[in-house]
């Protein structure tokens, strides 16, 4: 574009409202991981400057490392997770792969039939739900957590998925069939290391409401060895109200992880998001 | 020759292979517990069994006193908990996104990771750390308001009857507004350049530009993201839980459909679980939700105008 439009009061303008902006939407993070590493006194005293070696203290994060199984529930959460995203990706892509190559009667309605769920919340399954994981004696188990959130995010994956697998090159599918690549070759050997960017993009969707789900794992699977980051950082939450400096600790301790990951791969995230969100 | 006019295919084996996993979890998990929860609404448990008794949870519901009062203050809450992210989450959304799109903007991509962190923070952090924020114990919220001179204006909002709601629905647009804005981002992203190029030519730059020629381009993204909001927003639970625990306090005024199905299923305090209920309750909430998404497909969708370029 030309820069005639450009002009600097409203380059001002926009980095103004920009900055504000990112300073309300880290504020309330930046505090929190700031005032864990206080005394209590620091914390009350003054909450809006960083920890002065006077206020410094870790004591909040000794008590949560010493009274939480934090370690544990963090195993779950990541056992979940990624065994969920594995099925999601897998069983997605294939069903996206049925449905994009091939031509079958009903293959337009079990698309609808598959792209319902896009819209209709699992959650208002969860009666039923519980009482098929108690006649199969799933409750408290993660597999129960691995089933559900498989079945959630399989609607949308499927959807984007086959969006991108009918841009891949019919010649090339064609040139391996005349190989006499079966096609279950042509579909693991050709067609998905082509769509793996928009696999990323589905495992980002898919993976932020797993990890930070507290309704399933509140109902299917309570119990102390199948608790979650999400769950049991809430019970602990609940369990410590009076004590600041744990539960400030505890906080900061849960938003690091995600944090961290998500400086780390922030690029190919909004990546993802950008290139397969509209189509 | 007519009688076999093309050879008969043999049955290809592996499309129902590839879609057998999927079609059978998701039906599974899935569709059938919809089903499920839809027909137990239908039933009753009496004397420890299951009996049909058609509408009669339908008629507790919206007759007795004890459960009307509650579905109609939960719809209530949560049409205004839809109204204020409307209101407030899309248009912020939108305003970021289109600053954010300008072209030779320094440091957007900071911009854009740092606005998107509250959207990959889960509910528990957000919503105790915006209680520890606004506790007047703490001192952080009246701190702030002090430094400009509005202290007065400080009180525990999220214990407050009149407030509690829409403090919680401005910290869930605090925490949502990165999905508007990456969605728009991205519309906008993928207006050609000479489309606007051509704009130029007409002498439409900057502000005009924006109203005449991206908005009325973006729209159908404005229309994906309502409808996303709307089902999220119908069948939110976990903000309401965390930050003001099963019970939606300050006396039920933060009481939206997701705490109240919750409430009605599991039981809470004195009140006796009871999925029968639940799955009523559940059942209002699917006819909300699919009838929102009805009007959106049916009303909204088709009277878009969609380019293509």
């Amino acid at each position: 574009m030309s820069t005639a439009t450009r002009s600097l009061p409203r380059t001002i303008g926009a980095h103004a409202i920009l900055l504000t902006y990112t300073a309300i939407a880290l504020f309330p993070v930046i505090i929190v991981i700031m005032n864990s590493f206080k005394s209590r006194a620091g914390i009350f005293g003054a909450p809006l400057t960083p920890p002065t070696p006077e206020t410094f203290d870790l004591i909040g994060y000794t008590t949560v490392i010493g009274q939480g199984d934090f370690i544990h529930y963090f195993q779950n959460s990541l056992v979940v997770t990624v065994a969920s995203l594995f099925f999601v990706l897998l069983f997605g892509a294939m069903a996206a792969f049925a449905l994009s190559e091939y031509r079958f009667r009903g293959n337009t309605l079990m698309g609808l039939y598959l792209a319902l769920g896009i819209m209709i919340p699992i959650r208002l399954g969860t009666v039923a739900i519980l009482q098929l994981m108690v006649a199969s004696g799933l409750v408290n188990t993660l597999t129960a957590l691995v089933l559900v959130y498989t079945a959630q995010g399989l609607p949308l994956a499927v959807f984007i998925l086959s969006e991108f697998m009918k841009q891949v090159s019919d010649d090339l599918k064609n040139a391996g069939r005349i190989d006499g690549l079966s096609e279950y070759t042509i579909f693991f050997r050709l067609v998905l290391p082509l769509v793996r960017p928009s696999m990323a993009t589905v495992a980002v969707f898919t993976m932020i409401p797993i990890w930070n789900d507290l309704w399933f794992p509140l109902i299917l699977a309570p119990s102390e060895e199948t608790k979650t980051v999400t769950l049991g950082a809430q019970l602990f939450l609940g369990q410590f109200v009076t004590n600041w400096n744990a539960i400030l600790a505890a906080l900061s301790l849960a938003i690091m992880p995600v944090l961290i990951l998500y400086v780390i791969f922030s690029r190919q995230l909004i990546r993802g998001i950008t290139s397969g969100a509209v189509k | 020759m007519a009688a076999q006019t093309r050879p008969k295919r043999p049955f290809r084996w592996h499309i129902g292979i590839f879609l057998a996993p999927a079609v059978l979890v998701y039906t599974a998990i899935m569709i059938l517990p919809l089903a499920g929860t839809l027909q137990l609404s239908l039933f009753r448990n009496i004397e420890q069994s299951q009996v049909f008794v058609g509408l009669e949870n339908f008629r507790t519901l919206f007759g007795n006193p004890n459960w009307s009062v509650g579905f109609w203050n939960a719809l209530r809450n949560n049409v205004w908990f839809f109204i204020i992210h409307m209101l407030v989450q899309n248009p912020i959304g939108v305003l970021l996104a289109a600053l954010l799109s300008s072209p030779r903007l320094r440091f957007s991509a900071f911009y854009r990771t740092a606005i998107f962190v509250p959207t990959i923070l889960s509910f528990v952090i957000v919503g105790f750390a915006w209680k520890l924020i606004l506790s007047p114990l703490w001192g952080v919220a009246p701190h702030m308001l002090d430094l400009v001179g509005l202290k007065s204006l400080f009180t525990p909002w999220l214990g407050k009857e009149e407030y509690a709601l829409t403090a919680l629905s401005l910290i869930s647009v605090w925490q949502f507004v990165g999905i508007p804005m990456m969605l728009i981002y991205a519309a906008l992203l993928s207006i050609p350049d000479e489309v606007l190029e051509a704009a130029e030519c007409d002498g439409i730059t900057g502000m005009s530009q924006f109203w005449k020629i991206k908005l009325p381009l973006i729209l159908p993204s404005i229309g994906i993201i309502s409808i996303l909001t709307f089902v999220g927003n119908f069948n939110a639970f976990d903000l309401i839980y965390t930050a003001q625990g099963a019970l939606a306090g300050p006396n039920y005024s933060t009481d939206i459909l997701g705490t109240f199905l919750y409430r009605a299923f599991f039981g809470f305090q004195l009140q006796i679980g009871d999925p029968n209920m639940g799955a009523a309750i559940a059942t209002m909430m699917f006819l909300i939700i699919l009838g929102g998404v009805c009007v959106y497909l049916f009303l909204v969708q088709t009277r878009l105008r969609r380019y293509q370029f």
